[in-house]
């Protein structure tokens, strides 16, 4: 389906809803965080950085997962819809690994005493962002859309295979991260109100991933309709 | 299958004979390497750190960075007169290309880490002699991985700006388990180690080769095809 600047304007305006949804949400979380969640007993105030770190954290995964599965669907369909979704979910999955890559440290410091280590999972994350790093480096470096597409669609693949890999060999250093506290076997040790205001904070990270890309999205459509006319 | 290997085994032959015959590429990389070597006796302080506690790691970053040199030559062969079209137009599997140049590629990253590990061994004083068929295991499980999906991506890149910056930026986080699988393995080895404790390791390594090697065979057509 060939995109026109009006369906592209429509697919920006849900987009824009949505991220002010998201963004408003996000407020709502600072709020809660503040007020409603109580004082962690070891941690004190540092805790709060908690119910934005991990959301974010939990958007960048997700984007980062779809632009590898994303790429999976575009070698096989060779949609270039396709392709401007795993462009737009890479970048603003980009956005939320550096919220995380600097709440992480933020936190670190007054609780684990350093800014950073080479812990399994930040190692983990840092490599995974330099390495989509060079994804969106890589599709600014090819001119051709459609060889930048298949080109992107590789990288996206081979990324999501490596992760595995990167984990299990970092992993045999030891870890120093907390360990997981919501996903796990028995319930979640965590006071409601702290576990209430992380699921939405997740919600919020969910809704505001969700308005970028639909953004970004309507906006790379935008263009090449813009291409289409012009030609 | 006969006549995938023959396209193979001549898509290797051709560019091991173009590089036999100039033989500028090989050079400039085995002589990369003897610099690294060298730069990094002068990193340390003597005093302070040992030449047996940062020989392995010495050792994989001249490797990762002399065959990332090596790599980039892999593909730019094939620029000059548009030789890879003319290569695609042939009638053969995609696949026989892929592995042909896999080939070509590891002999030509083997024969740098071959003069680097005789020089590795000079400069750091380091005893290998007890340890070599094991230690020339290790490096050939280890650079095959990292060659393979090196081949793959000097692929892509060399058709695109600035190629050179391009292939370290891709292959560098997928050099990561590799290096790290061989850096433990290898002081290990140094210090005498029984293989019980480095098996693990050496498990991660050819899990990597086989999972990296298929998914670029099976992914290679999608960077070549128009």
């Amino acid at each position: 389906m060939k995109p026109t600047i009006s369906s592209s304007r429509g697919i920006m305006k849900w987009g824009i809803a949505l991220t002010v949804l998201g963004l408003v949400a996000m407020v709502g979380i600072y709020l809660l965080a503040l007020a409603y969640t109580p004082l962690e007993v070891r941690q004190g105030a540092a805790q709060k950085i908690f119910y934005v770190h991990v959301p974010a954290a939990w958007s960048a995964m997700v984007a980062f997962t779809l632009v590898g599965l994303v790429s999976i669907l575009y070698l096989w369909l060779r949609d270039e819809r396709l392709d401007a979704f795993a462009a737009s979910s890479a970048e603003v999955g980009l956005v939320f690994s550096v919220i995380m890559l600097t709440t992480g440290p933020i936190w670190g410091k007054p609780i684990w005493g350093t800014w950073w280590t080479w812990d399994a999972r930040l190692t983990l994350t840092l490599i995974l962002f330099l390495l989509f790093v060079g994804y969106m480096t890589l599709r600014s470096a090819v001119h051709d859309p459609a060889e930048r597409a298949r080109f992107a669609a590789v990288v996206g693949i081979m990324g999501m295979v490596l992760v595995p890999f990167i984990h299990l060999s970092v992993y045999l250093f030891r870890t120093l991260h907390p360990m997981p506290i919501v996903l796990k076997p028995s319930s979640p040790s965590l006071p409601p109100e702290m576990l209430r205001t992380l699921l939405l904070g997740f919600l919020a990270a969910t809704v505001l991933y969700v308005g970028f890309v639909v953004l970004r999205y309507g906006l790379a459509r935008h263009a090449m309709a813009q291409l289409d006319e012009e030609a | 299958m006969n006549s995938w290997l023959r396209v193979a085994a001549a898509v290797a032959g051709k560019d091991i004979v173009i590089e036999v015959r100039s033989k500028t590429a090989i050079l400039s990389a085995v002589v990369f390497a003897a610099l690294v070597l060298i730069i990094f006796n002068f990193a340390r302080d003597a005093s302070l750190v040992s030449s047996s506690v940062l020989a392995p790691s010495v050792l994989w970053i001249t490797f990762a960075f002399a065959g990332m040199i090596a790599l980039n030559r892999g593909f730019n062969l094939e620029k000059e007169n548009a030789a890879l079209e003319g290569l695609l137009l042939a009638p053969v599997s995609r696949s026989a290309i892929y592995v042909g140049k896999l080939i070509s590629n590891l002999a030509f990253v083997g024969m740098v880490e071959a003069v680097a590990l005789p020089l590795f061994v000079l400069f750091f004083n380091v005893p290998v002699w007890g340890i070599l068929t094991g230690l020339i295991g290790l490096i050939v499980l280890a650079t095959i991985g990292f060659v393979a999906v090196g081949t793959l991506f000097s692929a892509m890149t060399v058709r695109t700006r600035f190629a050179e910056l391009m292939l370290p930026m891709l292959l560098l986080p997928f050099m990561v388990p590799p290096l790290i699988g061989a850096v433990q393995t290898t002081t290990r080895m140094f210090a005498g180690r029984p293989l019980s404790e480095m098996i693990g390791w050496l498990r991660i390594l050819a899990l990597y080769d086989v999972v990296f090697i298929t998914l670029c065979v099976l992914i290679f057509p999608a960077v070549v095809d128009e």
